[in-house]
């Protein structure tokens, strides 16, 4: 039991850092610009697969620093000639922007590269049993990527609180006219603030793409989690969207592990009811609705805190 | 004038020409995934199709006619299938397949029902190469629908026949896709081991979306907890290849027993675990079965498609199509399902199987392989892995019949 609890936690925590890389980036650009980018999963995707052929022609490093570049630039052109374009006429026409990409990217992606899974592999370097615990393995690999998460979160949490830089971006969230009149490009600040969202999605493909599986539908798996992730913990909120992926990461990855269901807790149905709906109910597992429960949650949250955990507006 | 007349008849000639050469093409609707998660599998079986259909073309087609496949994505939904079949029905085509997911077959089987009680003259015939549901040629069982896999009772029964035989197998985890399919796994394994081995114990049961879980990493924390020495799954596609990544990170070392193994990118994921012949599959026929004629059509198939023969099943069933059509001389879809029921065919891989006239269920020889390194009388690899199946046992005939409940209502 000690055994499945200790491997089950690491695991949930290296989700949960997944599901921050990528929702650091969308809460990043919510809370700058107030839109909703439903094209970040797909910049996520973007990443894995540039990360894919760029570690085919030049390797898995250079690939992890260049391919982050590229999607931040896609990310950039984005904000640059879509976004801004259509800014003028509201969040509306922003967000059916960022939804109509979000298909546009998967089916081109699908165009060049197929739709079958990528023979994407973790680097040979990385690719050992860092430790055993319980004589289970915790590949290397793993441990990179929730160094890399960890990383991440550091430097976006002290550049956003403690540089100059970061304090533009704030004052450009609530004041964007006051910013320009002191002399700040604010269009300028806001594309760069996309792309840098748009890389961190970038960066999360890129190392998420070997460890789980690049093809082109991985943006349509983890799109709608993410955006349980950043309503749960609040809109524009970097800590909130930092606990609520562990949250979450966590959550699913317990609910897998239990086999509790309402017949183990209360004895099984009596057998007069028959095969019906409530003896579906009844028997059904708490590790076979795992996959819902962030969903239950997002539902709880909106219900009893509308806010989100540490968010600052409404939703 | 007779510059007029020629110049009319040479534009008339293709017309003509075309609307003719569509009649005579015999048109079989692929609906299966050709996008989202299950895509890969889909875009392999198309390939097959296609290449079973040229090479049925290049002898001359079926009757004179020439086959052709309309490719048509489902995304693995059954609302879609429907979509699809329809579409497949207004393009002119009165032969359908599909194999990917026993929820479509369902659909599909009811919808062709449905469909030719409501359109007499214009029946449409469902070949079904790989949805394994029982309830397909039992409870559900239609007069349009016709089964070349193995259902997959027909399979669990083979395959608890072969882990009888194993008394190193003591402890088994169940897990499997939460669909009918799945479902059916479960039941049968449950069933099945608790009749020919009650001393295994059963540690686990599991099932889990289907085609949406992108990280195994939990579940297999579990099977590893459990203690498990062999884990028996229905999983395939994604699910079974990622099932396998996960195993492998975590060095979960069991003895795996499979239904799709062989699908894409599961060979990768058996050699990235290392697990050499601990990974069991049971199918219709293997690239290494050493049947010669199978092997020359094995290897001039990799040539020509650049993929392993997932499908000896899809072969049956398109070269039975052609013998039934032969045999009722005609290609009208009551006539060639009159002829299909009860006939017997030589199958790909060697040895006789039979359409069942009762629930049009083909029977035929099963195999059970591992997948590991190879000898110098296994020339075929999988997915330029360097490992190979490898024959375990055959199961023949007579010994996969399991009974049916299908009443079966003939136009």
């Amino acid at each position: 039991m000690l055994e499945l609890i200790v491997i089950s936690t690491l695991n949930g925590v290296l989700f949960g850092m997944l599901l921050f890389l990528l929702s650091s980036g969308l809460t990043v650009i919510f809370s700058m610009m107030g839109v909703l980018n439903f094209a970040h999963a797909s910049f996520y995707m973007l990443g894995a697969f540039f990360g894919y052929q760029l570690t085919r022609w030049i390797g898995f490093w250079p690939a992890l620093i260049i391919a982050p570049l590229l999607v931040g630039v896609v990310g950039m052109a984005v904000e640059r000639y879509g976004l801004r374009a259509t800014h003028k006429h509201g969040h509306v026409a922003e967000l059916l922007l960022t939804f109509g990409l979000a298909f546009a990217i998967e089916e081109i992606v699908s165009m060049i590269w197929g739709k079958s899974p990528m023979d994407y592999r973790v680097p040979a370097l990385l690719d050992f049993p860092a430790f055993t615990i319980f004589s289970t393995n915790y590949p290397a690999y793993k441990l990179f990527m929730l160094t890399v998460s960890v990383l991440i979160f550091l430097a976006l949490l002290v550049v956003l609180k403690r540089t100059r830089i970061g304090l533009i971006v704030q004052a450009a969230l609530t004041h964007p006219n006051m910013v320009a009149h002191l002399g700040h490009n604010v269009g300028r600040i806001f594309m760069l603030v996309f792309g840098v969202g748009s890389a961190l999605a970038g960066v999360a493909g890129v190392i998420a793409g070997p460890a789980l599986v690049t093809q082109s539908d991985m943006a349509a798996l983890l799109g709608p989690i993410l955006f349980v992730v950043i309503v749960f913990g609040g809109l524009g909120s970097l800590p909130g969207a930092f606990i609520a992926s562990l949250v979450i990461g966590l959550v699913q990855t317990f609910a897998v592990a239990l086999n509790g269901s309402l017949a183990s807790a209360f004895g099984p149905l009596d057998p007069s009811l028959g095969p019906s709906v409530l003896s579906d109910i009844w028997n059904v597992t708490i590790a076979q609705i795992a996959p819902i429960l962030p969903y239950v949650l997002l539902v709880l949250i909106l219900i009893v805190r509308p806010l989100g955990l540490m968010g600052t507006r409404e939703t | 004038m007779r510059k007029l007349i020629l110049a009319a008849a040479v534009a008339l000639l293709p017309g003509l020409g075309s609307s003719a050469f569509a009649q005579e093409t015999i048109k079989l609707g692929y609906i299966d995934p050709l996008s989202g998660g299950g895509a890969s599998v889909g875009e392999g079986g198309l390939k097959t199709f296609q290449y079973l259909a040229d090479e049925i073309n290049a002898k001359g087609g079926i009757l004179g006619h020439k086959v052709e496949i309309i490719p048509l994505d489902n995304k693995t939904n059954p609302q879609e299938s429907l979509i699809q079949a329809q579409k497949a029905i207004d393009s002119g085509a009165r032969y359908i397949t599909q194999g990917n997911g026993s929820a479509v077959a369902a659909a599909l089987e009811d919808f062709v029902t449905k469909q030719n009680s409501r359109n007499p003259g214009k029946e449409v015939l469902y070949f079904n190469y790989a949805a394994v549901d029982p309830s397909l040629t039992n409870d559900k069982c239609s007069f349009w629908h016709f089964r070349w896999d193995a259902g997959s009772d027909i399979k669990m029964e083979a395959l608890t026949n072969y882990m009888k035989g194993v008394p190193a197998i003591k402890k088994v985890y169940l897990i499997n896709q939460d669909y009918s399919f799945g479902q059916s796994v479960r039941s049968d394994a449950r069933k099945m081991l608790n009749a020919k081995r009650p001393d295994v114990e059963i540690v686990g049961d599991e099932l889990h979306p289907l085609l949406k879980v992108t990280d195994f990493s939990p579940y297999i924390a579990k099977i590893k907890a459990s203690g498990a020495d062999s884990v028996v799954t229905g999983n395939w596609g994604q699910d079974f290849a990622l099932l396998l990544k996960a195993a492998a990170d975590a060095g979960l070392k069991v003895n795996w027993y499979t239904y799709y193994a062989g699908g894409a990118g599961g060979p990768t994921a058996i050699k990235q675990t290392g697990l050499d012949h601990q990974v069991f599959q049971i199918s219709e026929g293997i690239p290494n079965s050493g049947n010669q004629s199978a092997m020359d059509f094995e290897k001039a198939f990799r040539a020509k498609a650049n993929m392993s023969l997932w499908y000896p099943r899809a072969v049956n069933q398109m070269r039975m199509f052609k013998a039934a059509a032969e045999k009722a001389n005609s290609i009208d879809p009551v006539k060639v399902a009159a002829a299909l029921e009860g006939m017997e065919f030589d199958v790909l891989d060697g040895g006789k199987g039979t359409m069942r006239k009762d629930d049009h269920q083909f029977f035929q020889p099963i195999y059970i392989s591992s997948f590991g390194s190879r000898n110098d009388k296994e020339p075929f690899d999988e997915e330029n892995t360097g490992w190979g199946w490898r024959p375990v046992s055959k199961i023949d005939t007579a010994q996969t019949t399991v009974p049916t409940t299908c009443k079966m209502k003939r136009p």
